[in-house]
């Protein structure tokens, strides 16, 4: 079976566009959304342990890894969130055609960075009151 | 004339052998998380974070821990699939396909089991 055999034409023989960064950046976003999603039920575990626990949870997440961590995420969840209504447009069957496509596309990406951006500064805003 | 047997064609599950229900549920809990998530982030964006008290008090009450619940176990679900799907298209040594399905299989109920256990926990104690 390892005869080399011909190979249908595979990514490499299209033009790049950029709709193709976003096709494989669902994935990307989706796979750091579950590592998010971990993280989040370490969160809520803390939470049900204790104010103790809390407080330390809370305190490893003031550090400057982790709110970059958390600008990741947070812009990975969006994209996905975003670029998921896309998809599920599509799968009714619309916005198929090319120019459609990449119309929604760069729509996805300018509403990702601004819910992003929005997202960050009530996140900011959510952390900076100690009690 | 189809070559499919009558009994192939009722199952509908195509040439793969588990016809569309993954494709299928991968957005039925698509269109789930879309208000659920939402609704999660507003909520937890206009909360004091740091106060374990205010946190402790939202996810105590009664409709706050059951859409909390429902929003962790369908995570948990589209989280798996799509892990799944990425999996098969990338992982192609049966072995280390199997150990990784499997990997993730454990990790997602385990997350869910967690999560759950937490919500349940604030919301009942």
């Amino acid at each position: 079976m390892n005869a080399p055999r011909p190979l249908s034409p595979h990514l490499g023989v299209y033009k790049f566009m950029y709709t193709m960064s976003l096709s494989i950046l669902h994935r990307i976003t989706g796979l750091a959304a579950t590592i998010g999603f971990l993280a989040l039920v370490w969160w809520l575990m803390a939470l049900a342990t204790g104010p103790d626990a809390y407080a330390r949870a809370m305190q490893l997440v003031g550090t400057p890894l982790a709110k970059l961590l958390l600008v990741g995420f947070t812009f990975s969840f969006v994209y996905h969130f975003c670029n998921g209504i896309r998809h599920l447009v599509w799968d009714t069957g619309r916005g198929l055609e090319r120019a459609q496509a990449r119309r929604s596309g760069a729509f996805v990406i300018v509403t990702a960075v601004l819910l992003t951006a929005l997202v960050v500064w009530l996140g900011c805003r959510a952390l900076a009151v100690v009690p | 004339m189809s070559l499919r047997t009558p009994l192939g064609r009722v199952l509908g599950k195509g040439a793969a052998g588990d016809g569309v229900g993954h494709w299928w549920l991968q957005r039925v809990t698509a269109v789930a998380l879309i208000p659920l998530t939402a609704w999660f982030a507003i909520s937890l964006l206009g909360k004091q974070l740091q106060s374990y008290d205010a946190m402790r008090g939202w996810l105590g009450q009664p409709w706050v821990a059951v859409f909390a619940a429902l929003l962790v176990v369908t995570i948990a679900w589209h989280s798996k699939l799509g892990v799944q799907v990425v999996v098969e298209d990338y992982v192609h040594g049966k072995g280390s396909k199997t150990a990784l399905l499997l990997l993730s299989l454990f990790v997602h109920i385990a997350a869910a089991a967690a999560a759950l256990f937490a919500i349940l926990r604030m919301a009942l104690v």
